[in-house]
Formats: structure tokens, sequence, C-alpha cells
């Protein structure tokens, strides 16, 4: 039986069971995204997480609250981490006015001043060269608050990548950089597109730590996140961090995957699964027990299925939320003038 | 009242709005130790230090998007990109992040940025560095698009741009930095609205409606024409996005013919959605088909002779005001 006063990373036991809460959550979540998109609620682009869960977890645990949060496309995960309400992030899948967005960003348009979640970027590598402005802002008020930019392997080949981590590096800018090396930009194997196979020889480039992190152990990589924040918050400027990781399913929804086999997905979901990796690290250190494993899951369970039954509740956008938020002052908006009735 | 160089009418903004609130900063390529490429960013280095006036790399795209995430951090940044050309570079920061976040979000994030950077051609500068690209930026909604052609209107629009809640493009032109007018003392405040614009000349036979640089040729094509007899009312648009149509539809019922004059290419552009905006809320009162003065639809030539053959110039302007503007109206 587990014995509640040992710890792992010093995490406590009801850490460890937090965090393996929110890696089942994130899995439901994304489980039942990807249900009521194939039943037509959800459209558009969708990119999941799934298989990547431990990479978001085990960062933004390192993270204090108020520091920020930029993602790529692939934010489901970041947004529910940083405190979004699954319900919430939902509705905005749905296109529902009750999304964080107000159902005018969809899936890859997440964002929340209170929770310090800064997107959902549609354009690889655009948020790169944005969490550097971000992190500019707390430098320049004194603030100790960081910047956590998340990014694919994809988005360390456009040139937006090279022109943010030479600014932040000699600017020496609060802001930790992390790849989430899931090993294909949509279908273009990592190993094809990079001159180089790690990002070791690019941090250098920089004149910047780095470090190459097992994606698929949560606590390797809380641990190393946890170093990156230590170091970033102190004043010694950028990090980056190359997470080694996989995507369970395809690039988005109408993904087939022609280029890659289905035995090497096979191979990573029942040998790599981040879930099932921690879950027997768990039980082999009788931290925890499969029952209160199951107990985590029925509970990602029901808040998946909690959220799915908020967003189909919730009303659409009224017709005239079409010409709101364009600008600030919304009169000095064309539309406003010219259109809007 | 001064008369200030349009160049000092700039700078005088920035250091006031940068004395006024701490949160204003500038940054760009050489503004800081080499004083700014047209010199307008001259001695504020000195002034307020490196914290507030931030030399960068020459890299277009982190400049424009370290400044949106300033903005969005809480600060009020002011960029110089070397010249509209270059922002060709950022125009993803420019098109698919400044003007997208405030809507694609919800309504939830503020974005206090002003993006500074000269076009325009004349100088024999190529045509790399010519061109008036204002129409590509003022197509796109999230965007408010000026480009002041007067000391006065620049200093009093800049303050207004910085002190605007949302993406401002300021658009200069390499050759008003040398122009001179009158300036308000400097213990005068005043702020110039991005959304207005202004008749500049009154008259009652043509209007002719402009902006930047091509407001001082019409003014002068103005001249000519009234000798003839001819009396031009001169609007400057001062902003392209928004624009300020009720000024342009008044003055159009008036004078019942208009003239579009810009420096910019001819098609697709502003003055052609200018024209469209005529047609549709003033049909009723044209009297003659819109003329539209503009450069030549080529890459910008280098030759002094092809240069000068490209661009629009008060000839133009008054020949197109004779073909619309019958002799009968002038004797009457």
């Amino acid at each position: 039986m587990a014995i509640s006063n040992v710890t792992l990373a010093g995490l406590t036991r009801t850490q460890l069971l937090e965090t393996h809460y929110k890696m089942a959550l994130l899995r439901r979540f994304e489980e039942k995204a990807a249900e009521e998109y194939t039943r037509g609620k959800i459209a558009g682009f969708m990119h999941l997480y799934i298989g990547q869960e431990a990479v978001g977890v085990g960062c933004i645990t390192a993270m204090r609250p108020d520091d920020k949060v930029l993602s790529s496309y692939r934010e489901h995960g970041q947004a529910i981490l940083k405190g979004m309400d699954p319900g919430v992030v939902m509705a905005e899948l749905f296109g529902k006015i009750t999304g964080c967005s107000k159902g005018k960003g969809g899936s890859m348009h997440m964002w929340s001043n209170e929770l310090g979640l800064l997107g959902g970027n549609a354009i690889v590598a655009a948020q790169l060269p944005i969490a550097a402005g971000i992190a500019l802002a707390m430098q320049y008020q004194g603030l100790d608050t960081i910047v956590v930019c998340f990014f694919g392997d994809g988005a360390v080949d456009e040139g937006a990548f090279h022109e943010a981590l030479n600014l932040a590096s000699i600017w020496k800018l609060p802001v930790i950089f992390i790849c989430e090396n899931n090993q294909y930009s949509m279908g273009m194997a990592v190993e094809k597109a990079w001159a180089v196979d790690s990002l070791l020889p690019r941090a250098a480039a920089y004149n910047m730590p780095y470090e190459q992190v097992d994606g698929m152990d949560v606590i390797q990589v809380y641990e190393a996140a946890k170093r990156a924040v230590e170091h970033t918050r102190s004043g010694q400027g950028p990090l980056l961090l190359e997470i080694k990781t996989y995507r369970f399913r395809g690039h988005s929804m109408t993904d087939p995957a022609y280029y890659r086999t289905r035995e090497e997905e096979q191979q990573w979901r029942t040998t790599r699964d981040p879930i099932g990796i921690f879950e027997k690290k768990l039980l082999d250190l009788d931290l925890a027990t499969q029952a209160e494993f199951d107990e985590n899951d029925a509970r990602a369970i029901q808040a998946a299925e909690d959220a799915a039954e908020y967003a189909d509740n919730s009303p659409d956008p009224t017709l005239d939320e079409l010409y709101t938020d364009v600008m600030v002052d919304n009169s000095t908006a064309l539309s406003f003038r010219y259109e809007r009735n | 009242m001064r008369t200030l160089t349009y160049r000092d009418a700039l700078r005088e903004a920035i250091r006031e709005e940068m004395q006024r609130d701490e949160r204003v900063f500038i940054l760009g390529e050489d503004i800081a130790g080499y004083g700014g490429t047209y010199a307008v960013s001259k001695g504020l280095f000195e002034e307020f230090g490196e914290k507030r006036v931030r030399d960068t790399p020459l890299a277009e795209e982190v400049i424009t998007g370290a400044a949106i995430g300033a903005a969005l951090g809480g600060l009020r940044p002011i960029i110089e990109l070397m010249t509209i050309n270059f922002s060709l570079l950022a125009s993803d920061q420019i098109v698919n992040q400044a003007a997208k976040f405030r809507y694609m979000f919800g309504g939830q994030p503020e974005m206090p940025l002003v993006i500074r950077m000269p076009g325009g051609g004349g100088a024999q500068r190529g045509a790399q560095h010519s061109q008036s690209l204002e129409s590509w930026y003022a197509h796109i909604p999230g965007l408010k698009v000026v480009m002041p052609a007067t000391p006065y209107d620049a200093k009093g629009m800049l303050k207004a741009a910085v002190r605007d809640p949302d993406p401002v493009l300021f658009i200069e032109h390499e050759l008003l930095y040398n122009i001179k007018g009158e300036v308000p003392d400097e213990d005068v405040e005043y702020t110039v609205p991005l959304n207005r614009g202004e008749v500049k000349r009154q008259g009652q036979h043509v209007t002719i409606v402009t902006y930047s640089r091509m407001l001082h040729v019409t003014l002068q094509a103005a001249e000519d024409l009234a000798k003839e007899g001819i009396e031009a009312e001169v609007i400057d648009l001062r902003s392209i996005r928004p624009i300020d149509i009720d000024l342009l539809i008044d003055s159009v019922k008036k004078t019942n013919r208009v003239i579009i004059a810009q420096e910019g290419w001819k098609y697709y552009g502003t003055g052609q959605g200018l024209a469209a905006l005529i047609y549709e809320y003033a049909f009723d009162y044209m009297d003659a088909p819109i003329q539209h003065v503009t450069s030549a639809d080529v890459p910008m030539p280098y030759s002094k002779v092809l240069e000068r053959a490209a661009l629009p110039n008060k000839n133009d302007i008054v020949n197109a005001a004779k073909a619309i503007v019958p002799a009968a109206l002038v004797r009457a």
C-alpha cells in the first residue's frame, strides 16, 4: 500500500496523483473532442495532443500560475493546464459564445488574460517572436514573471525561430523556448528536415543553455522544466529545451498518416505511452494504486463528458458579434461605419 | 507657431510621448547609436538610454513580433522599420498577428503598437526601395494605416498613434523628412485624430483627394489650375484606414468631379478603393468619370529620367482636371 510521505522529484503523493489526473484529463478531453469532431459538432482544423501530454503537464506544473504561456495550434492541453475550464475550451471548439475566444477563434486560438494563456497561434513559429516581446515587457517592468513558449519541431525550420532565439539571447529575456519534438512536421520526418540531429548546435549558436528531455516521462520533463524555470527566473536569460515526444494521432483530424507505418505508431503507443510509463513508475515505487488511477480516469472521463455537455448546451454567438472586437474602439473599424446595420 | 521639419516634428512627438509615459519605448535598426536611418531618432538614445531606445539586429520579423509581445505585455512600443519595403519580411507579424489578435481572441488582447516606416519613391533608390505599399495594409481589417503629409499632422498623429489602443501603421515618405511647416510651440499640447481627413484648400470645380507626399504636388497643381480659373478643393485623407469618407462625399456633392492623386500603383489599390466608395455613396452627384493619377504600372526604374516618368507629377493632375472640368463651368 502507498505511503503518503514518500515523494518523487519533490512532489508529494497528492501532487503526483494530481499530475496523473491532469494527463488523464488531457487524454480523455481530446478523445471526446475527436468524437465530437466526427459527429460534426467541431469543424475546421483540430490538432490533438494525445501522446504528448507529459510535455505540457510536466512543464506547466513547474511554472508559477502568473507565468505566461504561448503555444502553437496544438494547444488545448496547455489551455486546460493553465487553468481554463475544460467546458470553456470545448465551447471554443464548438464555436460557442461561451468559448474562451467567444467562438471567434476555434481550436487553434485559445486565450485568457487572467490565466496568462496568450494564444494558440496557427502560423508556425509566429509565437516565438511574440513570446520574446512579452518577456521583454516583463523584464522592462522589473517583474519576475517568465514566459514559456511551446512549439513543434517544424517551427525550428522557420526563420522566426532564428530571429527570436537570437534576440532573446542578446537581450537576456526571461523566456523558455520549448520544442515539442514529436518527430514530424505534418508528414515531414524531423531527420529529413533538420541538418543536425538535435537542437544542441542550434542552442550553441545563440549562446543559450540547452537540454534534451524524454518527453514520455513526465517526471523527467518536470525536473528539466523546473531547472529551466529557476535559471530563467533568476535573470540568467533564455533557455532551449528539446522534449522528444510522439503524437499518437495524425497531424490533424484529416491526416491519414501515410508517411509513417502503423507498426511504428503501435510501438510507441504500447511501449512509450506517457500515462502508462508514469503509472508503472508510481506503482513500482508504491506511490499509488491501480484503483487510484482508475478513479482519476473515471473523473477525467466525466470532466470531458461535462465539457461536451456544457459546449453543446451553450448558445451560438449572436450575429451582432460579427462586427465586435475588430478594434478596441470599434467605431474606428471600417465595417462599423459601412457594413454594420 | 514655429517652423519645423517633418523629421523634427516626428522626433518631438516621440520625445514628448516618452517623457509623458514610461511605458513608451522605441526599437528598430540603427535607431540608437546611428540616430536612425533618416535621423528621426537622433539624440533620443543620449536622452533616454538603452532601455528605451533599443537597437535591434536586422531582423524585421522579430522586431515586429517582439513589439507585438511588448504591447501585449503592457508596454507602448514604437517600431521603426527602415523602409516599408522591409516590412514585407515582417508581414506575417503585421497581417496574421497584429491585425488578428483582438478579434480572433474574442476581444481580450489589447495591442497599443505603432509601426513607423517610410515608403515612396523619387530618390533613385530602385525597385526594391521605392514602393508605396500602404494599400496592402489598408486592405486588412484590424489595422490602422495613417500617412500624414505635413509636420503639424506628423507630430499630432504620431502622438495620437502612441496613445491609441490598436496597432497603427504610421507611414512616412522618404522625401517628406526635410519639408518644413508650422507646428505649435513646444508647450502647446495637441494631437490630430487618426480617423479624420482635412480640406487643405477650398474650391468648387473639382475635388482632388490625396495623401502623403502627393498632397504637396497636388497643392502646387491647384495653384496652377487657379491661374486658369479652375478652383480645386484639395482633400488630404491623412488616414487611409479608417477613412473619412463623409468629408470626401460632402466635397464631391459640391464639386461633382473627382481626381484621386496617389503615388502608388493604379490597379487594386487605395485609389480604386476610394473610387468604388465614391460611386457607391455619391454616384448621383457625379458629373464626370473619376480621374486617377498614379505611378506607372512598372517596378520603379533607377534611371533619373525613367523614374521621373514613372512617378505622378503636377502636370498629370492639371491635365486630369482640365479633362473633366468644362471651360464653360470655369467661366460661369
